[in-house]
């Protein structure tokens, strides 16, 4: 096990980028030029009111922004006790949360004038949503995906290829996200005077933790004002799966303030607590750096890091956010684990009850909600964050469910 | 000690436990004998970022036979007592060396004898409390210096660095390459108005004529992915075509490219 004495950050100096001793920024020499561009344009977006215009009018227009707030009355009913509302992200275009993201860094690479974009992806859900803000913009697009989850997610190969994107497959490694992350690393060491980075969750050096979650900020911001217009008060409990962790910082961040909403995310439980059975970095993960950031990762004593299960390729992932990490220390949000078979269930709970099929990530938060609002009052209020649609993944669902 | 000798230096890169420690010790003393003026022990990630496939199989090879930062400090420690006149750097990515500790970390590379260490994924800016911590025993901390780095930016890494500065020769990772970007003599010049510390070429020099094209305008050049391709190829019989290898940069023939 680890030996947690051994552990200790580098630097706590408090400063852009940290979230307590977690996030920073840890690369090779060769990308702190690129991070530092990265960070000035955004910066200088933030208070351009042309970019912040142009950001929310492709949000309501192109991806379907507002997603609805949907009162799921049959699930609640159900369960017999809190009152549960979905957020709606896989309505939006290209099926899940993702494209929030996606359209703010494209405006930033067309503000950095790089027209060469590439970008990881686990589900396929971040690599369809980069290939469509690249078809959008006109950008060359390369995406690289472990080959392992272009196996389990082929119809999403498919689809960025439709969209004219390249899909490189990744070999080495566990042959998912995290080999992915790095061979999009290695490509814009190479390539960083020409090319912007399209990172698709809150992970990675500063500034992507940062600039992701502000991109995705918007879930929280509609989901907190949806819920006072429909039920006239906040939520006691926010739940949300967490791979990365960007659905779940951009529907918590709004509510941070407000101390008496729950703030839950929903690690990949897998198929067992051994390392390398799950994905769940807060039961058995300890901090470390990865793939530029300090935060908490699965990894064995000598440091070398783990593989990962999940049946769900999103989640399937050795760290998370560091802001989810600061969040975990401080006991704002509270961070549990649904395995493979209480996800596979609840996607067929929610399919049957409401139908909506979510994403095999999204159905981790549902799984916690099954098991978390029987035991709630019923006037207390619960808040669902569907990341993301199944239907990228009906192959795995056939495979699974044997219906 | 790191001193560079021989005119180009050369400094010698090996995964340590590719395919076992015995085999980079042989191969370490072979390349001293040959004329590398530095040994750079490199510490097998899983998940090297800034390497190309030669060396990513060359850290599976060496993660699959259990290679642990401890034995390759233990190591360094038996290559200092054999060779006590070599330059010896760990070269590593930043999480092993934060699992034992950036404290002990020092504390072992010190009573191993070891001169330095060069971590690639962490920058100046986060690196403090690692270069204190190197300074207080008497270690030297090597930093990155690359074609994008900033005026700014060079003139701090070489204010920091001790032992030499690497000048990475291109934007990229490791790996051979048909020829040295002009990037690379650039950043030389740009890096010497800040330092007068020797500075180091590396990534992609991998015959006689890109070592010593390097020669003519940096104080020595790294190799790495010449010479673990060779390791893959002859595995633990490496001891050998590895110094031939060495020797033969320095008379002008390129043993790798023969043998390829």
């Amino acid at each position: 096990m680890v030996r947690e004495a051994h552990i200790q950050p580098l630097n706590t100096v408090a400063r852009a980028g940290r979230f307590g001793p977690y996030g920073g920024r840890y690369v090779p020499e060769t990308l702190m030029a690129a991070l530092e561009e990265l960070e000035a344009a955004y910066e200088s977006a933030k208070q351009d009111q042309e970019f912040q215009n142009e950001f929310e009018r492709l949000l309501r227009q192109y991806a379907g922004r507002p997603t609805p707030l949907f009162h799921a009355a049959r699930l609640t009913e159900n369960l017999g006790g809190a009152r549960i509302y979905l957020k709606r992200e896989d309505l939006l275009h290209t099926g899940a949360h993702k494209i929030n993201n996606c359209i703010g860094q494209g405006l930033l690479a067309r503000r950095m004038n790089k027209k060469r974009v590439i970008a990881e992806t686990g589900a396929g859900q971040h690599g369809v949503a980069s290939a469509t803000v690249c078809a959008l913009f006109g950008f060359e697009c390369v995406v690289y995906m472990g080959s392992e989850d272009m196996r389990r997610q082929e119809l999403n190969v498919f689809r960025m290829r439709l969209l004219g994107a390249e899909v490189r497959p990744v070999n080495s490694g566990s042959c998912t996200l995290k080999d992915a992350i790095n061979e999009a690393m290695r490509d814009w060491v190479t390539n960083v005077r020409t090319t912007h980075y399209l990172l698709g969750s809150v992970l990675g050096a500063h500034p992507y933790p940062v600039m992701v979650r502000d991109f995705h900020r918007c879930i929280g911001r509609e989901a907190r004002q949806q819920i006072l217009e429909q039920a006239g008060r906040l939520p006691n409990a926010v739940i949300a799966c967490v791979g990365g962790g960007s659905n779940a910082m951009g529907v918590f961040y709004e509510f941070l303030p407000d101390k008496q909403v729950k703030l839950i995310g929903v690690e990949a439980g897998g198929r067992g607590s051994d390392l390398g059975e799950h994905a769940a970095r807060f039961r058995g993960g300890s901090p470390g750096v990865l793939q530029g950031s300090y935060s908490y990762v699965l990894q064995n004593d000598a440091g070398q890091i783990a593989t990962t299960h999940s049946v769900s390729a999103g989640l399937d992932y050795p760290s998370i956010g560091p802001e989810h990490a600061a969040l975990h220390d401080s006991g704002r949000a509270e961070y549990v684990a649904a395995s493979d078979a209480e996800a596979l269930e609840a996607c067929v709970t929610l399919a049957r009850t409401e139908g909506i099929v979510p994403a095999l990530e999204s159905a981790h938060a549902v799984a916690e909600c099954i098991r978390r609002a029987p035991g709630m009052k019923k006037d207390e209020i619960v808040v669902v964050n569907i990341s993301g649609r199944g239907d990228k993944d009906m192959g795995i669902l056939t495979r699974e469910l044997k219906l | 000690m790191i001193a560079f000798e021989h005119k180009p230096g050369l400094v010698a890169y090996l995964t340590c436990g590719d395919p076992d420690l015995a085999t980079t010790h042989a191969v370490a003393l072979a390349a001293i004998d040959a004329g590398a003026d530095v040994i750079e022990l490199g510490i097998p990630f899983s998940d090297p970022v800034a390497d190309g496939p030669v060396i990513q199989r060359a850290s599976e090879r060496a993660l699959h036979s259990g290679t642990s930062l401890r034995q390759c400090i233990a190591l360094g420690a038996d290559l200092r007592k054999a060779r006590p006149k070599a330059g010896l750097i760990i070269f590593s990515y930043l999480n092993p060396v934060l699992r034992i500790g950036v404290s002990s970390f020092a504390q072992q590379l010190a009573s191993a004898k070891i001169d330095g260490a060069l971590i690639i994924d962490l920058t100046i800016e986060e690196a403090g409390e690692y270069i204190e911590t190197m300074r207080a025993h008497g270690l030297a901390a090597v930093f990155l210096a690359a074609p994008t780095s900033t005026d700014g930016r060079l003139k701090a890494i070489a204010e920091r660095s001790r032992g030499f500065t690497y000048a990475v020769s291109r934007t990229g990772i490791t790996g051979e390459q048909q020829q040295i970007a002009a990037d690379a003599a650039q950043l030389v010049t740009r890096v010497r108005q800040f330092s007068s510390l020797p500075v180091a070429v590396g990534f992609g020099i991998s015959n006689a004529e890109q070592f010593q094209a390097v020669g003519e305008f940096a104080d020595a050049a790294v190799i790495g992915s010449a010479i673990v391709a060779i390791m893959e190829k002859h595995g633990r019989n490496s001891a050998e075509p590895v110094a031939n290898f060495i020797r033969g940069l320095r008379v002008g023939k390129s043993v790798a490219q023969a043998e390829r």
